[in-house]
């Protein structure tokens, strides 16, 4: 098997080509600034990865799917323990100085373990959501995958990382819903999470709840699981507020600055107005490649990492955007056609799940530079400077051109999208 | 799971929705924000990078009455910070102090202009000379906030001669900011401080212009001067015509040279031009500009001769002999006197009243004198009587009534009223209720409860030498506005005129002649109330007269502080005048004799 020649989905590789290309000219274009910096160079170290990224995808495609799914559980592990090791030995870096994402060895940065755990993870979570012969119908059934993702979870929000918090919840459910939960059960699952953002306003969570009895009156759960959803919505209801006081101030902020970024202009709202201001003047066409001013003169904050979105909108305008958006919904297109066509549950959720995983990333870190979402450091698939996620997307796309081979039409028609 | 090809099928059509969905709504957000809003963040982002340096107007030149420059504008170079953060502009400060030479002094001061305006530019050095100027360009790229501007630097050729009326700018205080007036003043402008240029700071200052700078989020200047948008370009100020004669102004200057302490003014009579005015000694505002040298403003403050001090304006001096005049002209507004009439004791060298013993100036006596005799020999004890006739009451009325409590009105900020009693209240409060009539002695001579201006003795006196008006005393030219002061007729005036011409010819000022001019003019000796070395009094010289006393053309007042008798002061008046009036005094050439 591993010296036949595999039939590559090449719209994917393609696709995932030029969103590099296009991200790595952004990331040169953002050190692109009227008085010098580190930044400036950064482009070259971005290009080592990729082509190394490029390297491990490939040897991604060399491992079967068979190997993956014996490779799963270890791999998990690996992660866990790694997560656990942050939690003593944890470095800051860059924007998230504060936060314990870095694994270090002597002050030499390597990596961010939580970026490998992103596909870890939909690997686990595939592997457990798969052994279930009818999609799971009620709450207590779904007690693995809750705690599949749930431990890494608890242990990623220790960092504290609210971004990638948001991204492995964002493709659980996603591949909750991908196994074939039903919708109601679905909302059922994610209500706590509803009540605990509505709880700020009383009367909101009042009709929340109201529309959950009906909901849970209609879906005729077993009578405890009724009986816990009511306790936890009511629970996050109120313990809402008491958490919020036991956010660190600074995420207290980024919240408060996403409600109204005119709040505080210069500290917290800055960095979102700066994004606003640098993608509106862009305007249709752009202020050119590498002439955005507010990047030019440093306004603009993160400009290679976070908020390199706002680099495109302003040098390259509306066009741009839509560039990188119309290659990304290709990408995301293109991903559910090799969901669909998998050989197997596993790999069907493995491909959903990873696709989940950057279709979150994507819709947080665009949606935060127009202030739609609050400020939570998570990067840009493809754009955002940075070895890990890079490394990370490519191993996706190579086990995706694996699985894609193995699925059906695989070998038939790798070209029909 | 359900693995069924259908079910696939439909999970991916709906999650294909859901996809192309989200992504179609971002895409509309950044249609709004880039090219519905376009314009609105196009302009934050404008106002984000561009900085505003202000570009001073050229304030106005101020010129003599021929033509000749008072105040002039030379190019001087100011050195600015454009700091974010006050610990940006200190560490900035730091650096440059390894450059030039910047004290702390001058860094605290730069730093409190941030804080008062933390938008322009601090300046550092307000004044800075071409030399710094060289070496801090040499090193511009160390200091990418710094701003080196070449602006508009106030010049006074003249210096000290001029500084008693034209004063000097300065750069605006946090008193004056705060002031209604200055609403629309920014923080580090110049503005005038003193004299002509207080005085017509709304017309001196011109408009501010606007230089734009482009700077990054660190607010170093990354594009400079004129490079990131056009400038707008300042506004200069319209010449300021004065009356004053500079020649003159030089002239009377140079008699006073080092030695002499007082104060000079020159009027125009009959438009109350004012040709002079004279403080000695005079402090060089060329020197205030951009900051005064520690060192220079305390030796100013500690001359024992004030300088800062305008004799002609400030100086409350008693008035002496020359206030005779003033009793004159109420004893004949009242009739109580006629030119011709003799006082009932004749002068013996004093007047005993009560039991006081009033003694005249001169002790030999001058026997029994008519008014205008009385006024050539300047005698005390005319006037002594003169007073008690007129009563104290009348005489403060009158004095009142000639302008002797109020300002003369001059187009100066400096400008002090006169110390004088108001009316019979003043007494009353000051002594209780038991004064002694015999003040009126004291102050029909100019002495007492009396101090009044060189300045005001002036205006005083071109009422008496024109018809009875005054004329409000003014530096810039303007409508002369005249106001009824004497209101004597016109034979009464003429023979005042007389008289006080023969103060000059056979009176008191009798060496003050000028040949081929006549010249009227009544000298006074004023008690200052300081002793000298030797415990004798020292006397404050006065003089104010006018020429030629059929016609007059300048009215002049001179007072030479503890400069002893009057003739000194009529010597100095007489020279001034003859200068003017381009003649030559009787005593140069007497005196050769």
């Amino acid at each position: 098997m591993a010296t036949k020649r595999l039939a590559v989905d090449w719209p994917l590789v393609i696709i995932a080509l030029l969103l590099s290309l296009y991200g790595i000219s952004i990331v040169y274009s953002a050190g692109q600034t009227d008085i010098p910096t580190a930044v400036g160079r950064l482009w070259k170290t971005q290009l080592l990865w990729f082509f190394l990224s490029i390297g491990a995808a490939y040897a991604a495609t060399r491992c079967t799917v068979r190997l993956l799914d014996w490779l799963t559980w270890p791999a998990y592990w690996l992660s866990i323990a790694m997560l656990v090791l942050l939690i003593f030995v944890g470095k800051g870096a860059g924007t998230a100085a504060s936060t314990k994402s870095w694994l270090a060895i002597g002050g030499f940065r390597i990596g961010q373990p939580s970026e490998l755990a992103k596909i870890t993870v939909v690997l686990a979570l595939a592997k457990v959501l798969s052994t279930f012969k009818e999609p799971p119908k009620s709450l207590l059934e779904l007690w693995k995958p809750a705690l599949v993702v749930g431990v890494p979870w608890v242990l990623i929000m220790l960092q504290p990382d609210l971004g990638t918090g948001i991204v492995f919840v964002g493709f659980a459910f996603a591949m909750l819903f991908w196994s074939g939960v039903s919708w109601p059960l679905l909302v059922l699952v994610a209500s706590p999470v509803v009540s605990l953002i509505l709880a700020f306003n009383v009367q909101v969570w009042g009709a929340w709840f109201l529309l959950l009895i009906a909901l849970v009156l209609w879906y005729k759960p077993y009578l405890y699981e009724g009986i816990f959803l009511a306790c936890t919505n009511v629970l996050f209801g109120v313990l809402a507020p008491i958490i919020w006081d036991k956010l660190a101030p600074y995420q207290q902020k980024r919240l408060l600055v996403f409600l109204n970024p005119d709040l505080d202009r210069r500290a917290a709202g800055y960095h979102v107005l700066q994004s606003q201001i640098a993608i509106g003047s862009g305007g249709l066409f752009g202020k050119g490649y590498t002439q955005g001013p507010q990047k030019r003169l440093a306004f603009l904050p993160a400009q290679h990492t976070d908020f390199i979105f706002a680099v495109v909108g302003e040098e390259l305008g509306f066009v741009g955007v839509l560039l990188a958006f119309t290659l990304f919904l290709l990408l995301f297109l293109r991903v559910t056609k090799i969901a669909e066509r998998a050989n197997d549950s596993y790999s069907s959720l493995v491909a959903f799940g990873l696709l989940a995983s950057w279709f979150v990333h994507v819709l947080v870190n665009v949606g935060m530079t127009l202030n739609l979402m609050p400020i939570t450091g998570i990067p840009l698939p493809f754009f955002s400077y940075g070895g890990s996620f890079m490394l990370a997307s490519w191993l996706a796309i190579g086990i995706l051109v694996r699985i894609a081979a193995e699925g059906r039409g695989g070998r038939t028609g790798p070209f029909a999208i | 799971m359900s693995f069924h090809p259908n079910d696939m099928r439909r999970r991916g059509i709906a999650a294909n929705v859901i996809v192309t969905g989200v992504l179609i709504f971002l895409g509309a957000g950044f249609f709004r924000t880039q090219v519905l809003q376009h314009d609105k963040y196009t302009l934050q982002s404008e106002t984000n990078r561009l900085r505003e340096l202000p570009l001073p107007a050229p304030r106005g030149i101020i010129y003599d009455r021929n033509g000749k420059v008072i105040a002039d504008n030379v190019i001087g170079y100011t050195v600015s910070v454009l700091a974010q953060r006050e610990d940006t502009l200190r560490a900035v400060l730091q650096r440059l102090s390894g450059t030039i030479n910047i004290t702390p002094t001058q860094i605290e001061q730069a730093v409190r202009r941030y804080r008062r305006a933390p938008t322009r530019p601090a300046v550092i050095l307000p004044d800075a000379s071409f030399d710094v100027v060289s070496v801090l360009e040499e090193h511009r790229s160390q200091f990418p906030q710094m701003n080196i501007q070449s602006s508009p630097r106030r010049f006074y050729p003249d210096g000290p001669i001029v500084a008693p009326f034209v004063g000097y700018t300065g750069e605006i205080s946090e008193t004056e900011l705060a002031q209604p007036v200055f609403a629309d003043y920014k923080a580090g402008q110049q503005v005038g401080k003193q004299g002509l240029e207080k005085a017509y700071e709304s017309v001196l200052r011109g408009k501010e212009g606007s230089q734009f700078a482009e700077v990054d989020a660190r607010g170093r200047i990354v594009r400079g001067q004129g490079g990131a948008r056009p400038d707008l370009l300042p506004v200069p100020a319209p010449p300021l015509y004065t009356n004053i004669d500079l020649d003159l102004q030089r002239y009377v200057a140079g008699i006073f040279g080092d030695s002499l302490i007082g104060g000079a003014v020159a009027i125009e009579p009959k438009t109350g031009a004012v040709l002079a005015l004279y403080s000695a000694p005079s402090p060089d505002y060329n020197r205030f500009i951009g900051g005064v040298p520690v060192a220079y403003y305390d030796s100013l403050r500690t001359d024992p001769r004030k300088p800062l001090y305008n004799k002609a304006l400030q100086g409350q001096y008693p008035p002496g002999s020359t206030w005779k005049l003033a009793t004159t002209v109420v004893g004949l507004e009242t009739g109580a006197v006629t030119m011709s009439d003799h006082m009932p004791i004749s002068c013996s060298g004093g007047l005993q009243y009560g039991n006081r013993y009033f003694r005249c100036w001169d002790k030999r006596g001058h026997g029994s004198l008519s008014l205008q005799g009385a006024i050539a020999k300047s005698c005390d004890v005319f006037f002594y009587q003169l007073g008690l006739k007129l009563g104290l009451a009348r005489l403060i009325a009158g004095g009142v009534s000639l302008g002797m409590d109020a300002k003369a009105g001059i187009d100066l900020p400096e400008e002090k009223r006169p110390r004088f009693p108001e009316s019979l209240d003043y007494f009353n409060r000051k002594y209780g209720r038991n004064w002694s009539q015999s003040i009126v002695l004291s102050m029909a001579i100019g002495q007492g409860d009396n101090s009044q201006t060189i300045l005001n003795m002036a205006r005083f006196y071109s009422a008496l030498a024109t018809d009875g008006s005054a004329a409000k005393p003014e530096i810039v030219k303007g409508k002369p506005e005249r106001t009824p002061m004497v209101k004597l007729s016109a034979e009464q005036l003429a023979q005042v005129q007389t008289a006080l011409v023969g103060v000059v010819e056979g009176g008191t000022a009798a060496r003050s002649a000028i040949k081929g001019v006549q010249l009227a003019g009544k000298t006074g000796t004023a008690q200052s109330g300081t002793l000298d070395a030797f415990g004798k009094e020292l006397n404050h010289a006065w003089f104010v007269g006018f020429a030629p006393a059929n016609d007059p053309k300048i009215v002049v007042a001179v007072m030479i502080e503890f400069g002893g008798h009057g003739t000194r002061a009529a010597a100095i008046a007489s020279a001034i005048i003859a200068n003017y009036l381009k003649v030559t005094p009787v005593s140069d050439i007497t005196t050769d004799g």
